[in-house]
């Protein structure tokens, strides 16, 4: 059905139109604009014969009488074939790369269906990223939603980058053709995307990546669309195609701000900060389709990212972010100013699947105990530095003061690494030992008596 | 089936429907083709407003609304347990049959398996009263619960005929009643067939009854609580007990381990049935809880403990409104087993989302939001679903009770939102999760200071009768060292622990002592995930024995280094892993070598 002019354009993004006969909720529109230009839309409500429609292009250039309106009679969908790998799409999945339309193999409504619980695997495999302070630390597991807490100006580009550069390469190893990248950009600045084209090119690994891109000076209301059409084909080439997705999502905390502009507009009353109270089940829509499905073969795992305003963690954007994920991955603006990358406060980060996924039989029997280990001794570290600030290092006692020590080598020694620099899982694990062994073994109390006789050796600040 | 008028409006989950003057408040309604599941939560002149259980897109205006005439209800039978249901009791495995890994919209399947036979031994005879709540057959649901049959609450008069003992389905009439005039016009609501036949009113009863989920299901008297419900938590135990029919709230920001101590819980509380609702939280952890629980044994039967659990799944994507619907699945179920005279237990993780829920429908319904755009009416709902928690007496005369516990999960991690303040007002028992222990990996990280439960007073005859009166002065003991070593790190952040004096230093030292090796506790470890109370109290003693013995120590004018140079306290922080839960004979080797310990350091230093 053709509806030609509006009634009403409220805002940025969206469209009132009446005495449509039979709209459906969700359903796309396409919108033609005189002059040739052609705008996307979906109903967002609907009373009766008015229907309100969201403009992925935003209403710049609309008129009540310049437009041509055609309902399609089905929600958002993208066409989905293994072509996709190595292409680059705009935020609701058209070619941006110049190559063409792709060949359909078929089309996937975008906004996905939930998974059954009881369909799903429980996530047992761990990915290497060769980063110790996320391998020995939170490490990241196959199925899971690790998100990245970063704030502006913090490298979470780079690590997310190395990830994928160091996880592709351990994968490698297992199953070549299997693993691939799907990448979705909300509102990122130009050079952020550029960054991470470079990085797939130079990593040589263009040809298993699928982009795409809503950049920060792209519509805003497309940006909505942008993470589903993404999660949409990451789970075409996980569970009909048998792959191994890692998914980028970044920056969340654009896509959070987009729907609050288009909440506002539409005059919703806000919860915190103005965002809007169905924020949670939004954010948790796509979380969500993270996972691995029994006897299905792929699997999808994402890393979000998303930059905290003022590096608040409470802010509504990470802290409903990190009641749907299975972890998080923070990054310290304090331990950036010390020079040490990647910049992880590693108190605050959490891996929820580590648990399963690690220990004997997966990692080494020592793993579990060292972690906990080095989290309890870290914690005490922050308690020596106060006590520093107060009274002065050289008063601090002996036992503080070896705290400190080992503090400090273990930013600097640990966590800190090249950025090309990738570590195997039993150098990570070896090296948390030699950090440890600083300490005397009577301070090491959540490792086992049997573990401290095999493993622990004491070491000495020079031997670093 | 008739319509009973027609969808003008769509905006979420939330419908306008038209030409509807028959529709009443909480009825249930089917709504369009595929018959999606609807609730009516608001009758205007000319309007009615329909929330729905399923997604919406796709839904056309003027699709056809059906009232069904009884509101949204769960069906109650043998076939519960060990199962896993969506927000409004739909098994999601014969969903997962019919439809595959992803879950579709329209799905009809039975609630409960109707092919089924259960052996039902009949326990009542023709000419019998039939009185509200009388267990009229037994079955074995699974190997650890018996399932009793009972008289439905708005049914009462006299057994017309029995059916012989046997395998029937849920849906067999194992017997009949001539049901008393009086109660034709029964306030409860009255979902099972009736059948007239010379005048009497009969109406069969079989396996399965159904009943709305917002009302709470009705018992002869409410008792106080006053025993605890044994967790094998030592912080849950022995320093903030609950009790059964109590409830309790865990509140906690993200990483907290929330939905890991709901998890221990349902995993090691003494309960008969365990309903574990996850209510808007991760997809991946209903699969963990269902791997896991088909697994491990039940501590006191030896038995799966599926075999007495219920899962309520409705992930945080799964749609908002079933998620408003599952915490009164959920409680309907439990009311119905305690009915049957067992102790149940529900885990709601998390109450927070199941708010947030109501704040979306309520911001769709354009309500005048009260604080941070909660509806004003969230305390109200939170109270009613909080008070169907209790210690009961039931229409047929068995004891049963309902505890809640309920997760929390505040904005912020900062509890005077909101939700946590309105729970804080209805539940007794408060354990606050702390993001600082979190931090340094201390789990559970329930935090002493800010924790508390009402229940002690209650149940303090039950402590003197069944554990001994030394209980709750250790518990206060242990306690205080805590507090002591709290007001002592105000000093200590300023100037250090070596400063003070030893006997303060000797505090801190059994503070420590307390923290790593009592309140600490390892839900990986293979015997420490579960504690036996009597155990608890044992080590409690441990404790306080070393600390008197180290105080005279100590007033010898032995110092605490010299006191530390022992490997005493690191002993005593081990014997969580050193001493099994059947061996308790072993804590007394461990007194003897304090006292080894004790006189080594007096000789010494004499």
């Amino acid at each position: 059905m053709e509806y030609i002019g509006l009634s009403e354009i409220r805002g940025g993004s969206l469209v009132v139109l009446e005495g449509v006969e039979d709209p459906s909720y969700d359903e796309a529109v396409e919108i033609h604009v005189e002059g040739g230009k052609e705008k996307w839309g979906r109903v967002v409500q609907i009373a009766g014969d008015k229907v309100i429609i969201q403009v992925f292009e935003g209403t710049d250039e609309l008129s009540l009488h310049n437009t041509v309106t055609k309902f399609t009679g089905h929600p958002m969908e993208i066409k989905l074939s293994e072509e996709i790998l190595g292409r680059v799409f705009d935020g609701v999945g058209r070619p941006l790369d110049g190559m063409g339309e792709i060949y359909a193999e078929c089309k996937r409504d975008i906004n996905g269906k939930a998974i059954n619980p009881v369909a799903r695997e429980y996530p047992r495999d761990f990915i290497q990223t060769g980063i110790s302070a996320i391998d020995g630390l939170t490490t990241l597991i196959r199925g899971q939603k690790l998100p990245i807490f970063s704030g502006n100006g913090l490298p979470h580009d780079q690590l997310a980058a190395q990830i994928v550069r160091q996880a592709s390469l351990s994968a490698n190893q297992e199953k070549t053709e299997k693993f691939a990248i799907v990448f979705a950009a909300m509102g990122v600045k130009y050079d952020v995307a550029d960054f991470f084209r470079r990085t797939f090119e130079d990593s040589g690994a263009a040809e298993r990546v699928v982009m795409f891109l809503n950049l920060a000076n792209d519509p805003v209301a497309e940006r909505i669309i942008t993470p589903r059409a993404a999660l949409t084909a990451a789970e075409y080439l996980a569970f009909d195609k048998g792959m191994h997705i890692l998914v980028i999502l970044t920056d969340m905390t654009s896509y959070a701000e987009a729907l609050r502009e288009i909440s506002s507009s539409r005059g919703e009353i806000p919860s915190r900060k103005g965002y809007p109270g169905y924020l949670y089940s939004e954010l948790a829509s796509l979380f969500e389709r993270a996972g691995i499905l029994r006897g299905r073969g792929g699997s999808v795992t994402q890393i979000p990212i998303l930059t905290m305003p003022n590096d608040d963690t409470t802010h509504p954007v990470p802290d409903l972010t990190g009641y749907i994920t299975e972890g998080q991955i923070v990054l310290d603006r304090g331990v950036y100013q010390k020079g040490v990358y990647p910049p992880i406060n590693i108190l605050p980060s959490l891996s929820r699947l580590m648990k399963d996924g690690i220990g004997k039989g997966f990692t080494r029997e020592d793993h579990p105990d060292l972690a906990n280990q080095i989290f309890s001794s870290y914690a005490r570290v922050s308690e020596a530095r106060a006590l520093a600030a107060v009274i002065g290092e050289d008063e601090l006692s002996g036992a503080d003061k070896r705290y400190i020590t080992f503090g400090k080598l273990f930013e600097t020694h640990f966590i800190h690494q090249n950025r090309f620099e990738s570590r195997s899982m039993l150098d990570t694990i070896a090296l948390g030992w030699k950090i440890l062994g600083l300490l005397p073994r009577s301070e090491l109390d959540r490792v086992t008596t049997e573990l401290l006789d095999r493993y622990y050796k004491p070491t000495q600040p020079d031997d670093f | 089936m008739e319509s009973n008028g027609h969808v003008f409006g769509i905006n979420g989950p939330v419908l306008t429907v038209a030409g509807a003057e028959d529709l009443h408040m909480s009825e249930m309604v089917l709504v369009g083709e595929e018959r999606l599941i609807g609730e009516v939560i608001g009758v205007y002149k000319d309007r009615s407003i329909v929330q729905v259980f399923e997604d919406t897109s796709g839904l056309k205006p003027g699709a056809a609304v059906y009232g069904t005439g009884g509101q949204l209800s769960v069906t109650l039978g043998p076939g519960i347990i060990g199962n896993i249901f969506d927000g409004i009791e739909r098994p999601l495995e014969v969903i997962h049959q019919n439809s595959g890994a992803f879950i579709s919209r329209g799905v009809h399947v039975d609630n409960l398996d109707k092919e089924k036979r259960w052996n039902a031994r009949m326990l009542v005879k023709a000419g019998d009263e039939a009185t509200p709540g009388l267990i009229i057959a037994e079955a074995a649901e699974t190997e650890s619960v018996m399932h009793r049959v009972m008289i439905p609450p708005d049914v009462r008069g006299k057994i017309r005929s029995v059916v012989p003992d046997g395998a029937y389905t849920i849906e067999d009439a194992l017997v009949v009643v001539e049901r008393e005039r009086e109660h034709e016009n029964a306030p409860l609501p009255d979902l099972n067939p009736d059948a007239a036949a010379d005048g009497t009113l009969l109406t069969e009863i079989c396996m399965a009854q159904k009943w709305f989920i917002r009302v709470p299901r009705p018992v002869r008297e409410r008792r106080a609580v006053n025993r605890p419900l044994i967790t094998g938590q030592r912080i849950i135990d022995s320093l903030f007990p609950i009790a059964k029919g109590g409830m309790a709230a865990i509140p906690g920001g993200f990483g907290t381990g929330k939905t890991m101590t709901q998890h221990q819980l349902a995993k090691w509380s003494d309960a008969d049935i365990i309903v574990y609702i996850g209510c808007g939280e991760r997809g991946n952890e209903m699969t963990q809880v269902l791997e896991d629980f088909s697994k491990l044994k039940d501590p006191r039967t030896g038995k799966p403990l599926m075999d007495r659990t219920i899962l309520i799944a409705n992930t945080s994507n799964m749609p908002v409104a079933a998620r408003e619907a599952s915490i009164y699945t959920g409680i309907s179920i439990a009311e119905y087993y305690r009915d049957m005279g067992y102790h149940t237990a529900i885990m709601a993780d998390s109450t927070s989302r199941w708010a947030e829920a109501l704040r979306e429908l309520s911001g769709r319904l354009e309500e005048m939001p009260a604080e941070e755009g909660f509806p004003a009416y969230l305390a109200s709902r939170l109270s009613s679903f909080y008070e169907r928690a209790g210690y009961v007496v039931n229409l047929n005369g068995l004891e049963g009770s309902i505890t809640i516990i309920g997760a929390v999960s505040p904005q912020g991690a900062d509890f005077s939102e909101p939700v946590t303040q309105n729970t804080k007002r209805f539940v007794r028992v408060f354990w606050a999760l702390d993001r600082t222990l979190a931090y340094a990996r201390h789990f559970p990280a329930i935090q002493w200071l800010a924790s508390y439960s009402e229940y002690l007073d209650d149940m303090e005859d039950w402590y003197n009768e069944n554990v001994g009166g030394d209980f709750l002065t250790h518990r206060q003991n242990i306690l205080r060292i805590l507090y002591e070593e709290s007001e002592l790190m105000e000093i200590v952040k300023l100037i250090g622990a070596d400063v003070l004096p030893d006997s303060q230093r000797l505090t801190l030292e059994i503070a420590r002592v307390i923290r790593l090796g009592f309140v600490q506790q390892n839900a990986y470890h293979v015997f420490d995930t579960y504690v036996p109370f009597r155990k608890q109290l044992k080590m409690m003693e441990l404790i306080l024995y070393l600390n008197s013995q180290c105080k005279k120590l100590i007033s010898l004018g032995i110092s605490m280094n010299a006191l530390k140079a022992e490997d005493i306290f690191e002993k005593i922080i081990a014997v969580k892993y050193n001493v099994g839960n059947d061996e308790l004979e072993k804590l007394d080797g461990y007194f003897q070598e304090i006292d080894g310990f004790y006189h080594h350091l007096y000789e010494k230093n004499a």
